[in-house]
């Protein structure tokens, strides 16, 4: 363990902007959410209602939990942030620990260190280190801030503990999978897979704790689920932050005795040869090389996720109709058929912004290429800067429609399938997912400006997606002007299936894609490159 | 002779930096000419605005003929280039990206690839990751030496490469200069400049401070002369031309500027010389000599 406190140090000194900001959007929104309960729901009787409208409807619950307590400010802002704010507290401590332990070892950088006075379990044990203390600040902030808003000390504590319980899960998950692959983005894409499978796992359940007798059951299995049901201002559960803390305990021992097995830089997979020829002559060869990885890996995930939604939806219907008390107030919003849709619809949007990550993910490989030098090879050949830069593009654009298509597809397959209407519901289903794609389009748009025009700046768009997300998610309950909203590509989608189709907003998304990349192609045909 | 690489009063700046500062350099065809200075003098930007990977600020720069920013897709199928620091793919094998780097430039000798292969003693079917720094080099060695191209452009490539590699090396520059080829080598390593370059260029500070034949540049340079004499040395300090004498009793050590090297002589001859040992100067004087001037 030598050594462990410098390399938090070190750390820090590294992630000096990074964790600020992330800290910044992880306590502003609750916070400000806060706020704006306050003068949406100001008392009991409108708390209340909300919460009665809330829980009859499937979608919502899945999408934003249980509620607990009601009548306090404190125990809204606990269900509403309590669904989505810990899948992004789960993803910045995730990263974290995969950040300064493979990521390190596999750029070669960990060996400087290693060779120092650090012990071999020192990089490990100083990113969890770092990991519990950006969490416990997340936490003392939350429950500052809502003691601040004038509620009750106890249930603040809460709230911010089980959101840090949840931070430190992934920390811990992430620690185990930095252990099992040598490349860095395998291991984050292993623990974000879990992520995602824990997600769907809460939804499931929290989703059919509508009914009398759906799997509610399945909310426990996940440890996203858990956060809720600490139930922070409903009479606190504390054994369940116990409960986090043993997953934990036992992952990172876990993490512990694979560190203690494996050799430094090496995996606990052995890596293979590969062949001694090829037959790859083109930009797109090697670019396909390059990315089919992550092309099928995202289509292979969000078809299961596809598969997923597209099974549930017909629950969800089912749910409706055996609610005969509020039987008339769906008959207003669409009946069951309305509620199907309703769900697929706000399911595929916000899978469909997800995706997002695969677009931006692979348009900036362009930039990755160009850091690592390994752009200069190529371009020191025939192959013009725009072959090459095409090339990559390609994937960033038609690989985005293969991805949201795969998801469309096999929510219409598995929807389809369920009702005995497939031929009705696939295309239904697979026009709510690919409708998407211009939105998807202006993101990779904004990145190839970015990356033509201010290459240094190119990893903006990043933020960008996250910006989008809270616009088009979190705009309404943080009471953002209509025009902040509308900054979100993703805020002027048709909503699809369940509502009509308009192909207007989503010609000018194209267009804008459009010029944004021709932009930047522009700049990036003048500028130097490296 | 006509010259394969023309560049006169390159500029380029990085913010503040000026990283060229009026760099000039003509590589004659079917030379090998030495690019030399120590690391920051400008040689790789140099190297990559011939390659068109970035634009001079001011100065003209001309390779095989063409323009280098705007020709590249003519200029790239006659040259090949080894960068200075090789990274590869982590998970393409080094077999696959010779493949690939050949057949973008229109194709690779397969004969000499497998050759090549052998001779650096590299197994094509590791992935990048696995390579060492020298393996890494050598893949992209292997990729540039196997294609037929009339200009090879090597920015430090034996750096990493063990001894034994480096004469594999040698060798090899010296039968493409045999085939006719052009090659621009970047290098600080003065012996393999020595070993293999017609033609030097010295750059300090983004400007070239002295080009020409390895001889001509020794013309300019001291050669250290140590001689012992049978009578007491005297009167050598009055010559023109020489530097640092040093006697102590019969033997005499001084430097002396090749042209006053013949006076020198003349000053020994009636002393009785017993031994006398001359070292002509070195390229590290040399490259010293110029380096050591920059402080004052």
């Amino acid at each position: 363990m030598t050594g462990t406190w410098s390399l938090v140090r070190l750390a820090l000194r590294l992630d000096r902007v990074r964790l600020p900001v992330w800290l910044l959007v992880l306590v502003g929104l609750p916070l400000a959410t806060a706020s704006s309960f306050a003068e949406l729901y100001p008392g009991v009787p409108e708390r209340m209602k909300l919460a009665a409208e809330m829980s009859n409807n499937p979608t919502l619950l899945g999408l934003y939990g249980r509620i607990y307590d009601a009548t306090t400010l404190g125990g809204l802002v606990s269900w509403r942030m309590g669904g989505f704010l810990p899948v992004l507290i789960g993803l910045m401590s995730l990263l974290l620990v995969i950040r300064h332990t493979r990521a390190e070892e596999q750029a070669g950088r960990l060996e400087l260190v290693g060779s120092g006075v650090v012990g071999r379990r020192a990089p490990l044990t100083a990113a969890l280190v770092l990991a519990l203390l950006v969490n416990l600040v997340l936490a003392l902030l939350i429950a500052l801030g809502m003691i601040g808003q004038g509620e009750d000390a106890t249930g603040a504590f809460a709230l911010g503990l089980s959101f840090a319980g949840a931070g430190l899960v992934f920390a811990s998950v992430a620690a185990v999978t930095a252990q099992v692959t040598e490349n860095s983005r395998t291991a984050s894409g292993l623990a974000v897979v879990v992520l995602g499978a824990a997600y769907l796992l809460r939804a499931f359940g929290d989703g059919a704790s509508a009914g009398e007798n759906g799997p509610s059951w399945l909310s426990w299995l996940s440890p996203l689920g858990w956060v809720q049901l600490v139930r922070p201002y409903g009479n606190e559960r504390w054994w369940v932050l116990g409960l986090m803390a043993s997953v934990c305990l036992l992952l990172v021992a876990l993490a512990y005795a694979l560190v203690a097995r494996r050799d430094y830089a090496s995996g606990l997979v052995p890596p293979r040869l590969g062949p001694a020829a090829s037959a790859m002559g083109s930009p797109v060869a090697l670019a396909w090389r390059l990315q089919r990885g992550s092309l099928l890996a995202w289509s292979a995930g969000l078809a299961a996720l596809g598969l997923a939604l597209g099974t549930a939806a017909e629950g969800v219907g089912d749910l409706v109709r055996d609610n005969q008390g509020m039987a008339d107030v769906f008959e207003r919003i669409g009946g069951a058929q309305g509620q199907i849709d309703q769900f697929l619809a706000g399911a595929l949007g916000i899978v469909g912004l997800i995706a997002a990550a695969y677009t931006v993910q692979a348009a900036l490989r362009l930039r990755v290429e160009e850091t690592t030098a390994r752009a200069e090879p190529v371009l020191a050949t025939p192959v013009t800067r725009l072959r090459w830069a095409a090339s990559h593009l390609l994937f960033a654009f038609l690989g985005t429609v293969v991805v949201l298509g795969a998801l469309g597809l096999a929510a219409g397959l598995a929807h389809g399938l369920r009702t005995g209407d497939l031929g009705g519901e696939l295309p239904r289903v697979l026009a709510g997912a690919l409708v998407v794609v211009p939105a998807a389009w202006v993101v990779a748009g904004l990145c190839v400006a970015l990356f033509g025009l201010a290459p240094r700046l190119a990893a903006v768009a990043w933020g960008a997606v996250v910006l989008f997300l809270i616009l088009t998610y979190f705009g309404a309950v943080l009471q953002l002007n209509q025009w902040v909203m509308d900054l979100s590509p993703y805020t002027h989608l048709p909503k699809l299936p369940g509502t009509p189709f308009t192909a207007t907003p989503l010609l000018w998304l194209v267009a804008l894609a459009a010029a944004l990349t021709v932009a930047g192609l522009a700049g990036f045909r003048r500028r130097g490159i490296g | 002779m006509t010259s394969a690489i023309e560049v006169s009063g390159l500029v380029k700046s990085y913010g503040r930096t000026r990283a060229l500062d009026g760099l000039d350099l003509t590589v004659d065809s079917g030379e090998v000419h030495g690019f030399l200075g120590p690391n920051g003098a400008g040689k790789t930007t140099t190297i990559r605005i011939l390659l068109g990977l970035l634009r001079a600020d001011a100065g003209t720069a001309r390779l095989l003929g063409g323009d280098p920013w705007h020709d590249v897709e003519t200029l790239h199928r006659r040259l090949a280039y080894v960068p200075g620091d090789v990274t590869l793919w982590p998970n393409l094998s080094g077999g696959e990206v010779i493949d690939l780097l050949g057949r973008l430039r229109g194709g690779l000798n397969p004969k000499r690839k497998a050759l090549l292969l052998e001779r650096f003693d590299l197994d094509p079917r590791k992935k990048g990751r696995a390579y060492s720094k020298g393996n890494r080099q050598k893949v992209a060695l292997v990729a540039a030496l196997a294609s037929d191209v009339e200009l090879l452009i090597l920015d430090e490539p034996t750096s990493g490469l063990d001894p034994l590699m480096e004469g594999v090396f040698r060798d090899c520059i010296r039968e493409e200069r045999e085939n006719g080829r052009t090659v621009l080598l970047s290098s600080h390593i003065l012996a393999e400049v020595e070993a293999l370059c017609d033609r030097v260029s010295i750059i300090r500070n983004g400007a070239t401070v002295e080009t020409g034949t390895l001889e001509s540049l020794r013309h300019l340079t001291r050669t250290s002369v140590t001689a012992v004499v049978s009578s007491p040395p005297t009167g050598l300090s009055e010559l023109p031309g020489v530097h640092n004498l040093k006697v102590d009793g019969d033997r005499v050590t001084c430097q002396v500027d090749t042209a006053a090297l013949d006076g020198l002589v003349k000053a020994l001859a009636p002393l009785g010389v017993r031994s006398l040992v001359s070292q002509p100067p070195t390229l590290e004087e040399l490259f010293l000599r110029h380096y050591e001037s920059v402080t004052p």
